[in-house]
């Protein structure tokens, strides 16, 4: 698993496409905290990350099925996978290490951002005035977020040998499991019987329930069990083509 | 036995690629395996090196059964695929060492030099693998596949779309690197079948038409009539010829060259021999057929 961790890291520094993820994350994060007058926490006076927090998944909604689309829909159209399926590594270890490869891709443009949280601290009145608990739940749930949307990623760059199909569906899935369940709670029939039931399976409801610092392990267990599953589904889609 | 097949069957959809198929390949032995495209040569090789899974039969390889202990056999086998698939965007050294660490190989750096060094990459192991010629590409293909000294070397079509030069290092590769290996080998060049292997297993829509020593391969397939083909300097009665007894018919080809028939191709020639010394005929050339592998393929495939 760490031999294809170390090729998958390194394809992603080796080429433009880490520096580019990076780089277009912090710009754009960096521009909405700082400078855009809308949403700067200097114009709004409030000691808060929670511009960033707003902007992060709506960020990563694009960004994560970029860095995942290639992972294994062009493998399978180089017919690299082939080379692998051949090697003995089995595809658990395989799909783990593209995981954390590509999870590592998004906590290396998260970390930087740690830089807005001590400047809003040093800049606080007074100093420190800021909801360190809520940061610190944010960040977990952005990570947690990051994890699902890497695994939905895999699994539909699993599905097909194209990539840009492999973008559009991870999109799709993405958007549909974090706050598709929360629109499907608003239709009428549902409203004030089933919308909270409903509400709960999406990652929306756990992901505001993390930011606020609120460390409920129902939050915790519902994104492992999420990303498990779509773990297990990419294993599965792999493991069908050797049939 | 090396490797074991019996009653290999697979299918995709309504189509049977593999009918029942069995053979057993012992230790350093050179197995060609031929047969028209679409024959099932590739998903045969596919399923020994565990990268496919049959419908039903039994695959064993060194021992192990490709159903229960596929990363046992894989760790015995080799596998170059047709279109030699590699990370086009890696260097040469970072390629065979991503591939060491996933066979994981204790010390990848010394196992890595070795390879370079046997299939002659050193000038160029400093170079990203997409720059490399097509023989080049081949040999990191190689390279690859004998880095955890398999047992079973499989081989799909490793000499497509190199000039000779390249061919003839590449087989020369293979050679002294099988040596003391199993390999199975598929191809369309049938010189090299007969320069390479000891055995022949001919594919035909999924089925085994052929399975048999290079040697014997002539005798058993092909019709007992024997050629030899003779040019004279001389112009004369072909019936002449004919009055000759050990030849049973005679007919002129292209360019004065004479096509005779026989049963036996020595006594032949010696008789055609002596017909143009007495005669004082001249001869030109004289060779007689040899029953190569192509046109055992071509008759058993059409």
């Amino acid at each position: 698993m760490f031999s294809i961790y170390k090729k998958e890291l390194s394809t992603f520094f080796g080429s433009l496409i880490g520096y580019i993820v990076i780089g277009v994350f912090l710009i754009f994060t960096g521009l909405v905290m700082w400078i855009f007058a809308d949403t700067s926490v200097l114009e709004y006076s409030y000691a808060s990350m929670d511009s960033l927090f707003f902007l992060a998944p709506t960020m990563f909604l694009f960004l994560i099925p970029a860095i995942t689309m290639k992972s294994f829909a062009e493998e399978s159209n180089n017919g690299t996978l082939e080379l692998l399926f051949t090697k003995p590594i089995s595809e658990n270890e395989i799909v783990l290490g593209k995981f954390f490869a590509n999870l590592t891709l998004v906590l290396f443009a998260v970390l930087p951002t740690l830089v807005y949280f001590y400047s809003i601290y040093q800049l606080g009145a007074p100093k420190g005035n800021i909801d360190t608990g809520a940061v610190v739940g944010s960040y977990i749930g952005l990570m947690f977020l990051a994890a699902v949307y890497v695994a939905i990623g895999l699994f539909s760059s699993a599905l097909t040998n194209n990539q840009v199909i492999a973008f559009v569906i991870a999109i799709f899935m993405s958007f549909f499991v974090h706050w598709g369940f929360d629109y499907i709670s608003k239709i009428p029939a549902f409203y004030g019987i089933w919308d909270d039931f409903i509400q709960k399976f999406g990652i929306d409801y756990h992901y505001r329930s993390m930011s606020r610092g609120l460390f409920d392990s129902r939050d915790v267990m519902y994104f492992i069990s999420l990303i498990i599953t779509f773990l297990l589904l990419t294993n599965f889609v792999l493991k069908k083509k050797k049939y | 036995m090396s490797v074991r097949i019996k009653n290999l069957t697979k299918t995709y959809g309504d189509q049977v690629v593999l009918d029942n198929v069995s053979f057993e390949v012992g230790k350093s032995e050179i197995l060609g395996f031929l047969g028209p495209n679409g024959a099932g040569k590739t998903t045969t090789m596919k399923i020994i090196t565990g990268a496919l899974f049959p419908d039903s039969g039994e695959v064993v390889v060194s021992g192990f059964d490709v159903f229960n202990n596929v990363t046992e056999v894989k760790k015995r086998v080799g596998y170059l695929a047709e279109h030699n698939p590699l990370y086009s965007d890696m260097y040469i050294k970072e390629f065979l060492l991503f591939i060491a660490g996933v066979y994981g190989i204790d010390d990848k750096n010394a196992k890595v030099k070795e390879l370079i060094e046997l299939t002659g990459l050193t000038k160029e192991q400093n170079k990203k693998i997409n720059q490399l010629s097509k023989g080049y590409k081949q040999r990191v293909g190689l390279a690859q596949v004998l880095l955890n000294d398999p047992e079973v070397l499989i081989l799909d079509e490793p000499t497509t779309g190199l000039d000779p030069n390249q061919l003839k290092e590449i087989r020369a590769l293979i050679k002294s690197t099988g040596k003391d290996k199993t390999v199975i080998f598929s191809t369309h060049i049938m010189q090299e079948v007969q320069a390479l292997c000891d055995r022949v297993i001919i594919l035909n829509d999924g089925k085994i038409v052929v399975d048999d020593r290079i040697e014997s391969l002539g005798d058993n397939v092909v019709t007992k009539t024997k050629s030899v083909f003779v040019q004279f300097d001389e112009i004369f009665d072909i019936d002449d010829l004919m009055k000759l007894d050990t030849i049973k018919a005679a007919n002129a080809i292209e360019a004065g060259i004479i096509k005779l028939d026989g049963d036996d191709d020595y006594m032949m020639r010696k008789e055609i021999f002596s017909f143009a010394k007495t005669n004082d005929y001249t001869i030109l050339s004289m060779f007689k057929e040899d029953i190569d592998v192509e046109n055992i393929f071509s008759k058993l495939t059409h």
